[in-house]
C-alpha cells in the first residue's frame, strides 16, 4: 500500500513577464488503488501540478511538500522519482530522434528494475503490451514519438505505464485528441495497470468522457491554482451539466 | 597569373579558406616547413575481390585544386595509390583501406585515386588511424552509371594532423554517397568536394564529427553544379564538448548558369554539449540560374533539449544514460548510412566514450 501526499504545494514559473504563481496551495492524498479525477478549465494549473510532481525543471516549488510513502519526492531527481514509483503520462510526449521505441523501453526497464530484463521474456512482454493496445509491431522500430499521430503517442504512454509498473500514475489529459475507439483502448490499458499493480491514479482531464471508462473514486475541481471542490463521481456529472463557470468566477 | 599560381602562396590565415584553421598546429604542412618522409601508409586490409585492383602508379591529377597543401603534395609526388574497380563490376562487400603506423616528427604526402568504371558498384571504407601528420590528395572518379559509397573514418590518435581534399568527379547518371566520420586527431581539415561533369548524377554527402577539449575539426564542402539535372544533398552533424573544442563546417554549393534542373539541399546541425566549445557553421548557396528544382540550406547549433532529457529521465533513465541516448540518436541517422554493422558499432562506442570523457572533465 502506497500513499502519495501533496501538502500546501505552491509553484511558480519564470516567464518573459517575470515570475508567475501557478499553484497556490494544493492538498491531495492518493492511496494505492484509488483513482482521483482532477477536472478544471484550461490554465487552471492542472498540468503544472503533474509536471511539478514529476520534477520538470521549468517549475519552481516555493512552498509545500510532496511525499511518497513518507519519502520526500521534491528532493529527488527526475529519474529517482520514476524509480520511487511515480509515472507521468504526458499530454505532449516528446520526440527523441534516432532512439527506437524498443531501445528506449529496454533502457527504461533496465533502469527501473535494476537489471536488464531477460531478452526472451522482454520481447514477449513488449509484444503483448503492444497487442493489448492495438499497436502495430513495427512501432517498436520507430523513433520515440517521432511522426506518431496523437493517438499513437497516447497509446505509447499507456504502454509504458503497463510495462514500467509504477505505484502512482499521473495521466495528463490522456484523453485529449483521442477518438472513441482509441479512448476505449487506452482506458482499458489504464484499467489493466490499476488491476495488475493496485495503481493509484491522478487523472487530469477537461471532460467527463474518459470517466465513463475509468471510474474515479474521487473528483476534484481545480481552478486558479488550487482544488476548489471535492466529491465523488456525482461531482463529475454536475460538472458535465453546469461546466466550470461557477468555479472560475469565484 | 593563374588562379593556381596566386593560391600556391603560403596562407597567412587571413584568406577565406584558412580563416578558421589553426595554422600553427599544422606541423608546417601549409608553409613547406614540414619534413616529408617517403612512407606510404595506405594499404588494402583484406584480399581484393574480383574486379578490383590496388596499385601504385604515376597519375596526373583529375581536377585542379586551389588548395595550397594539395598543390604541395602534387609538386612532391607523381605516384598515386590507385584503387580501381573495373567497369560493370558489382562488389557487394565493402573494400577496406587502412593505415600503417605513422609518425608525427615527419609528415606524409599521400596521393590516392579511387576510380569506378562504367556501371561499377562498390563500397570503399577508409580507416584513418594511428598518430600521424598526413596531407592527402584523394580523388574519386565515377564513370557513367557507376555507384560508389565512400566512407572515410578519422579515428586518429590525439597528436595527429590530417589535411585532405576528397574530391569526386562524377559522370553521367553516376551515384556518389560519402560518409565522413571525424572523431579523432588534433587537427583534421577535410575538403569534401564534388564536381558534376554530366547530367543525371547525384551526390549525397553525409558526415558526423565529435570534437572534445582542444580538438579542431574542419569540414569544408564544395559542390559544383556545372551541368544540368544533377542532384546533391549534404547533411553533416556534429557534437562538441570540452574547453576549446572547435569545429568548422562550410557548405559551399555553386549552381552555375548551365546547371538547369539542379536539386540541392544542405544541412548542418551542431550539438554543443558544454561551455567553452565553438561550432562555426557557414552554408553558402550561390545560384546563377533560376531554372532549378530546388535549392536550400539550413544550419542549427543548439544544446541538449531539456524536454528530451526530462522525458527520458521521467522513465527512470539516469541523466548520463539519457544524454547518451540523445547523442547516439542524434548521430544515428547518419552512422546507419555506413551500412557495416561492425564499423557502425565501433563509431557509436567511440561516440559514447568521447561523451564520457567530456562528462568527466566538466
Amino acid at each position: 500500500m502506497s500513499t502519495l501526499e501533496i501538502r500546501g504545494l505552491e509553484v511558480t514559473v519564470d516567464t518573459d513577464n517575470g515570475v508567475v504563481e501557478i499553484l497556490k496551495g494544493v492538498d491531495l492524498t492518493i492511496k494505492s488503488g484509488e483513482t482521483h479525477a482532477i477536472m478544471g478549465p484550461n490554465g487552471s494549473g492542472k498540468s503544472t501540478l503533474a509536471y511539478s510532481i514529476a520534477g520538470h525543471p521549468k517549475y519552481t516549488i516555493t512552498r509545500g511538500s510532496v511525499t511518497l510513502d513518507g519519502e520526500d519526492v521534491l528532493e529527488m531527481s527526475v529519474d529517482e522519482r520514476a524509480k520511487a514509483g511515480l509515472f507521468l503520462a504526458m499530454q505532449y510526449p516528446v520526440e527523441v530522434p534516432g532512439v527506437s521505441v524498443s531501445n528506449f523501453l529496454r533502457t527504461a526497464a533496465t533502469a527501473l528494475r535494476g537489471e536488464a530484463p531477460k531478452l526472451r521474456t522482454w520481447v514477449t512482454e513488449v509484444k503483448s503490451a503492444m497487442e493489448a493496445l492495438n499497436m502495430d509491431p513495427a512501432f517498436a522500430t520507430r523513433n520515440v514519438n517521432e511522426g506518431f499521430s496523437g493517438g499513437e503517442k497516447k497509446r505509447h504512454e499507456i504502454m509504458q505505464l503497463e510495462l514500467l509498473k509504477p505505484k502512482m500514475a499521473i495521466l495528463d489529459e490522456t484523453d485529449s485528441g483521442l477518438d472513441v475507439d482509441a479512448l476505449r483502448i487506452v482506458s482499458e490499458g489504464v484499467n489493466r495497470a490499476k488491476e495488475a499493480n493496485n495503481l493509484g491514479v491522478i487523472l487530469i482531464t477537461h471532460y467527463t468522457r474518459i470517466l465513463r471508462y475509468i471510474k474515479p473514486d474521487f473528483v476534484h475541481v481545480f481552478a486558479n491554482g488550487r482544488i476548489v471542490e471535492q466529491g465523488g463521481p456525482e461531482l463529475a456529472e454536475k460538472l458535465e451539466a453546469n461546466g466550470y463557470a461557477d468555479y472560475v468566477s469565484k | 597569373m593563374s588562379v593556381l599560381t596566386t593560391n600556391y602562396l603560403t596562407p597567412s590565415g587571413r584568406e577565406e579558406a584558412w580563416r578558421f584553421t589553426p595554422l600553427k598546429r599544422l606541423h608546417g604542412l601549409h608553409d613547406g616547413v614540414a619534413v616529408i618522409s617517403d612512407r606510404v601508409s595506405l594499404s588494402v586490409k583484406n584480399a581484393l575481390p574480383k574486379g578490383a585492383s590496388f596499385i601504385r602508379e604515376d597519375l596526373s591529377p583529375l581536377a585542379q585544386s586551389d588548395d595550397v597543401i594539395i598543390e604541395r603534395i602534387r609538386g612532391a609526388s607523381k605516384s598515386v595509390s590507385h584503387l580501381s574497380i573495373a567497369a560493370n563490376s558489382e562488389i557487394a562487400e565493402p573494400i577496406f583501406l587502412s593505415r600503417s603506423k605513422g609518425a608525427v616528427d615527419t609528415a606524409e604526402f599521400s596521393r590516392v585515386r579511387i576510380s569506378l568504371g562504367a556501371n561499377a558498384r562498390a563500397t570503399v571504407i577508409v580507416e584513418n588511424t594511428t598518430d600521424t601528420v598526413l596531407a592527402e590528395d584523394l580523388e574519386i572518379s565515377l564513370a557513367a552509371g557507376s555507384d560508389l559509397k565512400f566512407v572515410t573514418i578519422q579515428e586518429f590518435e590525439s597528436k595527429s594532423v590530417y589535411t585532405a581534399r576528397h574530391h569526386a568527379v562524377i559522370d553521367k547518371d553516376a551515384t556518389f554517397k560519402s560518409v565522413t566520420v571525424t572523431v579523432g586527431g588534433d587537427v583534421v581539415r577535410i575538403l569534401p568536394t564534388v564536381e558534376f561533369i554530366a547530367p543525371g548524377a547525384s551526390a549525397n554527402l553525409l558526415g558526423v564529427y565529435f570534437a572534445t577539449a582542444g580538438q579542431f575539426f574542419e569540414h569544408r564542402i564544395h559542390v559544383d553544379h556545372a551541368v544540368p539535372h544533377a542532384k546533391s544533398n549534404v547533411n553533416y552533424k556534429g557534437a562538441l564538448a570540452g574547453q576549446d573544442a572547435h569545429t568548422v563546417w562550410i557548405g559551399d554549393v555553386l549552381i552555375r548558369a548551365a546547371a538547369e534542373g539542379t536539386d540541392t539541399y544542405e544541412l548542418n546541425r551542431n550539438l554543443l554539449l558544454s561551455d567553452g566549445a565553438r561550432a562555426d557553421s557557414v552554408p553558402n548557396l550561390e545560384i546563377e540560374t533560376g531554372e532549378i528544382i530546388g535549392a536550400g540550406h539550413a544550419s542549427t547549433t543548439g544544446r541538449f533539449d531539456d524536454e528530451q532529457l526530462f522525458y527520458l529521465m521521467s522513465r527512470g533513465i539516469s541523466v548520463s544514460d539519457a544524454r547518451r541516448l540523445v547523442v547516439r540518436g542524434f548521430f544515428n541517422e547518419i552512422v546507419l548510412e555506413i551500412g557495416d554493422q561492425v564499423v557502425q558499432d565501433r563509431i557509436m562506442d567511440r561516440i559514447d566514450s568521447e561523451l564520457e570523457k567530456a562528462a568527466s572533465n566538466v
